[in-house]
């Protein structure tokens, strides 16, 4: 996914003179081409998140469209101060590709795992936050970020996930996909849950009970509208996330049913990851499934929900 | 570009504005604003290009105040040159006022950054001076800092980054009153060498005094090369609160809130007795 994105930008790049690329202190050999072929345009600035940030909006400023690139922990934890008051307030075009989303760089251990990234992010005004279910929808997110006014969290998954978002089904910022149409049962995920959430349907499709699919890419701003029309006819609405079960998906969700969801009564579950810091290495989806939010646990908890509605 | 400024009374028409804006508003940075005010002057009589009516205009110097605490020497500057109506001034810090303590850019034309929170000012500055390169444009960026405020380890990346960049068009100007908001900046965190430091960091370093404002107007008017390939600092020797006796290096004025009226009328009679 992140070379996809990269990708995306440097082919942009070459149609958009108004664009540049900052990046930390990347992986030797990243976007060559760029640097080769716009060198006045590529920028690695080294390991100096906080100095980025406020550079980047400076730049945009002055009309670019910045896309900046780092370790998602280090793009949003680090500079965090320069994310809420340069680019929030000022409402900056620059684009935030934060790498490894989630688990993803489960070997290196909690310093390096952003499992808190959106909680943080959603509470800066202004700042939109998208999270792809794969690199197909990433490359059609990131075109579709030119034009679009204010700051973008994009977070950035390991790459080599199934392809499960469909270009026919297009792609707009803000408004959430419908990959299995809503029923008794409405899963709402994002990222690398979307798969997931697929094969959970799969499952329960074969036993006779439907289970929509709702693909919220975009987090903020979020398509109130939207979701409250989605699960008008949902008993049981279930977020899937890759993230702390503070501050993500599961509780924008959740404040949206608590506040506005008046037509209906709702049973409602998050599945996210816990409080903690992980405290296992291995591998991304060795995490998913330790902490109870892989395909299995999440099949075991809708037959509960199930069970207890019927 | 007039040939001479009497930036001594200047000096005392700004620093009596100040008193008034922080009468009428109950607060205010008066001592990190007083120390400002001749590099202000110096800028906005003598060095910078801009158009008031055009605060957007492309090919405007870009001046940020990154120690954003220090508004209160801008204010009545960009008044006095007609970025917005003095009316303004009296509605500082005020619920329907566009002046808040700290300045932004989205309410103040003229005002290029929202600063405040300290160590960011000087990044996006270095970022519009990179802009200028990269558009090939002659304007310049001048940011000024406060001494405390290099405490930030922000501007040393930023500086790394600059004098990488080779941005002569750069100019970090540092407003070095010698103290901050808990003691003198030797005790609470030493900068000191200072001007080593920033020459160690790629820097073209001058020095003024400020006693003499026409130093600092020779500075940079005069000495900097914008078209070098190096980013400039110029380290100016201030004196926090300056301009009246018993303000000068005294913290309790480092934020003031609630002035008496007879300590309104014995700041403003001290200020005209400055020579």
């Amino acid at each position: 996914m992140r070379k996809r994105c990269l990708k995306t930008i440097y082919e942009m790049a070459k149609l958009n003179e108004n664009i540049v690329f900052i990046g930390s202190d990347l992986g030797q050999g990243t976007l060559d081409e760029f640097k080769n072929e716009m060198p006045g345009r590529f920028f690695m600035e080294g390991i100096s998140e906080q100095h980025i940030i406020s550079m980047a909006t400076g730049l945009a400023m002055e009309g670019k469209e910045v896309f900046v690139n780092t370790i998602a922990t280090f793009i949003t934890r680090r500079c965090f101060e320069q994310n809420i008051i340069d680019l929030g307030m000022t409402k900056a075009k620059v684009r935030l590709i934060g790498n490894g989303g989630g688990l993803v760089y489960a070997p290196l251990g909690p310093t390096h795992l952003a499992f808190e990234d959106i909680a943080i992010m959603r509470t800066i005004p202004n700042m939109t936050i998208i999270v792809c279910s794969d690199a197909d929808e990433m490359e059609r997110a990131i075109k579709a970020s030119i034009d679009y006014p204010g700051p973008i969290y994009f977070r950035i998954a390991k790459g080599g996930d199934p392809i499960v978002s469909k270009e026919e089904l297009g792609f707009k910022i803000g408004k959430p996909i419908i990959f299995k149409n809503p029923a008794e049962v409405t899963l709402i995920s994002c990222g690398v849950m979307v798969d997931r959430a697929l094969k959970v349907s799969a499952h329960f499709e074969k036993l006779g009970v439907n289970v929509g699919v709702l693909n919220c890419h975009t987090l903020k701003p979020l398509d109130e509208d939207f979701i409250l029309n989605s699960i008008l006819s949902s008993k049981i609405v279930m977020t899937l996330e890759e993230h702390s079960v503070i501050g993500g998906l599961g509780s924008i969700v959740s404040d949206l049913i608590a506040e506005k969801c008046y037509h209906h009564k709702v049973v409602f579950k998050k599945m996210a990851l816990p409080d903690v810091f992980p405290e296992k290495y291995g591998s991304q989806n060795l995490l998913i499934d330790f902490y109870k939010i892989g395909e299995n646990n999440i099949i075991k908890e809708l037959e509960k929900l199930l069970a207890m509605i019927n | 570009m007039p040939n001479y400024v009497d930036y001594n009374g200047l000096g005392k028409v700004i620093r009596k504005s100040i008193i008034d804006i922080v009468d009428k508003a109950g607060r205010g940075h008066i001592g990190s604003a007083f120390s400002l005010v001749e590099i202000l002057n110096v800028l906005y009589e003598s060095v910078l290009n801009y158009r008031p009516h055009d605060p957007e205009w492309d090919d405007r110097d870009r001046f940020i105040l990154s120690k954003g605490h220090g508004c209160l020497a801008l204010y009545p500057i960009l008044a006095k040159k007609g970025f917005f109506p003095k009316t303004e001034l009296y509605k500082f810090c005020a619920f329907d006022g566009i002046l808040g303590g700290h300045p932004e850019h989205e309410k103040i034309p003229g005002v290029e950054a929202s600063t405040g929170a300290l160590g960011h000012g000087f990044s996006i500055g270095m970022g519009m001076a990179l802009r200028a390169k990269i558009d090939k444009k002659n304007f310049r960026v001048f940011v000024a800092i406060g001494d405390g405020e290099s405490n930030e380890g922000s501007t040393w990346e930023a500086a790394l980054s600059a004098s990488k960049h080779n941005l002569g068009n750069l100019i970090v100007i540092i407003d070095y009153n010698k103290y901050q908001s808990y003691g003198p900046v030797s005790e609470v965190l030493n900068l000191e060498p200072y001007s080593d430091k920033w020459k160690a960091f790629g820097f073209n370093v001058y020095e003024a005094d400020m006693n003499d404002p026409l130093i600092l107007e020779d500075i940079l008017q005069n000495k900097i090369n914008y078209k070098c390939n190096k980013p400039h600092a110029v380290i100016c020797h201030t004196i926090k609160g300056k301009g009246i006796s018993f303000v000068e290096n005294n913290l309790e004025w480092h934020h003031k809130a609630r002035l008496r009226p007879e300590e309104v009328q014995r700041l403003k009679e001290a200020i005209d007795k400055e020579q």
